[in-house]
């Protein structure tokens, strides 16, 4: 057997598969299908200071290969994640990431302070959620907005610090680089791409938000490139996800530069699919008989 | 909780109305864990979410499970074109279904449409404790009401047009069935303008409902948070529930239609 595992940031994974927050719930969701403990880690639903409703349903719409959505961050707030979610989580035996979301700078802040002071092993900073009216993306479309935010939370943050980014950008790399500036101890991307249906019956949009986020396979592409792109920028490790439904695509996102995935969306018509992504990448592993996986991020050779 | 997932034969297939199909699956443990009011989340040929289906019956000595379900897009199309024989990936026993604990008197079942299936299992445990009333479109869209009946439940049939048993909605016919008392429950399944018509007339009673609700779905245990539904708790707060995990059944006083 191959060695799964990978270090970020100064934390130790035993595999580089990682669910992507708001697929995943705080967990207990799937533990009828298999422990947790078979994950590299676990990147918990999009957590606010104060509980948030959500947006009005519907809030799924099935694109060819994908999905949108638009739950928009419906939280029961940090203290419920802390008094009823965490206890279950800490004796899971899988890497905690909490992901951090909220309104203003001082939300964000206060947060990260409060999760500073938990048993969670990283946190992931979410300036990327298209589907909150304030604050959210509006950080992380700009790098002043990014690093700002970043320089505001560092000093708060007594764990790593990981950045989700958002791909509705022009140049991500540039984003990347400026919150590494500004002391990301990692990035990860992409979080979803703005989309919309339309219901040509009702003419309605059939998102009660009009928009929101595309993810699944159809993006992976997209994901891909920009993983790459923001790989060969910074020095920091990239945590890669969009659209991994298959062991061969974890496989591709890290020999573009991701050291760990995330996967999402697969989980919805796959609940199996991040175990089955260990084993194959596994397998994959020791027919190229190669020892760490670690040995193939960024391996891409690129013409 | 306690859910599996796994592949599963049908074992019989019908066609029992205009664009509506009986599907039988092998799946033993799943019967077995299946209570009433509740959803197997199926994935469909040639889309990319699973299909949410209601379970019409779970045959616990015969291990199969019976999933009566109408084709409303690509998803339900293609699902309706698998023949017996083929293996079907299903989740499921998911959600919360009505609630048969507690003792009752007489309990009316009420459902609309493709909202009727999930309301023969509950009829299986009740049988001459029920009286069904079922609407439909009219005659051609009538299914399963031998099924209610070979279960022991008095059946009243209504259709908006009258081509079949009494002419008009279920309210109708549900308002009459009260007034002459003796009920103590509704279950219900059925559109939303139906679901919200019976939550007021039960309030009028004084008689507790319980309603099954439909909401497009992602994961179906509850982690993603897609199929949301307002609900209101006994303080009065208003919250975004879960069709798929606190749900799809809900006390119909706790629903805030049109949420």
């Amino acid at each position: 057997m191959a060695d799964l595992s990978v270090n970020i940031a100064g934390v130790r994974f035993k595999n580089p598969v990682i669910t992507a927050s708001g697929c995943f719930g705080f967990g207990r969701e799937y533990e009828d299908l298999y422990p947790l403990s078979k994950l590299g880690g676990v990147s918990l639903k999009g957590t606010t200071y104060e509980k948030r409703l959500g947006n009005p349903p519907p809030r799924i719409a099935e694109t060819p290969s994908g999905l949108l959505n638009s739950v928009g961050l419906q939280n029961p707030g940090v203290e419920s994640f802390i008094e009823n979610d965490l206890p279950y989580l800490k004796e899971q035996d899988t890497v905690l990431i909490a992901n951090a979301a909220g309104s203003t700078v001082e939300d964000y802040c206060r947060l990260v302070e409060r999760l500073s002071d938990t048993e969670v092993d990283m946190i992931e900073l979410n300036i990327s959620c298209p589907n909150v009216k304030e604050g959210g993306v509006a950080f992380g479309v700009s790098c002043e907005g990014a690093a700002g935010m970043v320089k505001a939370v560092r000093p708060y943050c007594k764990k790593p610090l990981m950045v989700k980014l958002s791909p509705n950008v022009t140049d991500i790399a540039s984003i990347a680089k400026a919150v590494e500036s500004e002391g990301a101890d990692a990035v990860s991307l992409i979080n979803t791409l703005l989309g919309m249906r339309i219901d040509i019956q009702t003419r309605r949009p059939i998102l009660k938000n009009n928009v929101g986020g595309m993810s699944g396979p159809a993006v992976f592409p997209i994901a891909l490139r920009m993983v790459w792109q923001v790989a060969n920028a910074v020095s920091i490790p990239v945590v890669g996800m969009g659209g991994i439904a298959k062991w061969e695509d974890a496989v591709e996102m890290m020999m573009a530069g991701a050291s760990a995935v995330q996967i999402g969306a697969a989980m919805f018509w796959d609940p199996w699919s991040p175990i089955h992504v260990v084993e194959g990448l596994d397998a994959y592993l020791e027919e190229k008989q190669i020892k760490r996986v670690s040995d193939i991020v960024g391996t891409v050779e690129p013409w | 909780m306690g859910y599996l997932q796994g592949f599963f034969p049908i074992v019989s297939k019908q066609k029992i109305a205009e664009g509506i199909f009986d599907v039988v699956v092998a799946c033993p443990e799943m019967a077995q864990l299946a209570k009433a009011g509740q959803f197997v989340h199926i994935r469909c040929p040639g889309v990319t979410l699973r299909r949410p289906i209601s379970i019409c019956q779970a045959d616990k000595l015969w291990g199969n499970l019976r999933l009566v379900f109408e084709v409303k897009g690509e998803g339900t199309k293609n699902l309706a074109a698998l023949n017996v024989g083929d293996n079907v990936d299903i989740m499921g026993p998911l959600g919360n279904g009505f609630d048969l604990s507690g003792h009752c008197q007489h309990a009316l079942l009420v459902g609309g449409g493709i909202g009727v299936p999930p309301l023969v299992e509950v009829a299986t445990s009740l049988g001459k404790r029920a009286t069904a009333v079922i609407g439909f479109r009219d005659q051609s869209r009538v299914i399963l009401e031998k099924d209610f009946r070979n279960q022991g439940c008095d059946v009243r049939v209504c259709t908006d047009d009258g081509s079949y048993g009494k002419k008009g909605f279920v309210t109708q016919e549900v308002r009459a069935l009260l007034a002459q008392g003796g009920i103590d429950i509704i279950y219900a399944c059925g559109p939303m303008v139906m679901l919200k018509a019976l939550t007021e007339i039960a309030k009028e009673f004084g008689i507790r409902c319980q309603v099954s609700l439909e909401e497009r779905m992602g994961c179906g245990v509850g982690a993603c948070l897609v199929c949301a539904c307002k609900t209101r708790d006994k303080q009065g707060q208003e919250n975004y529930s879960h069709v798929c995990k606190n749900g799809p059944v809900f006390e119909a006083e706790e629903v805030v239609f049109g949420g």
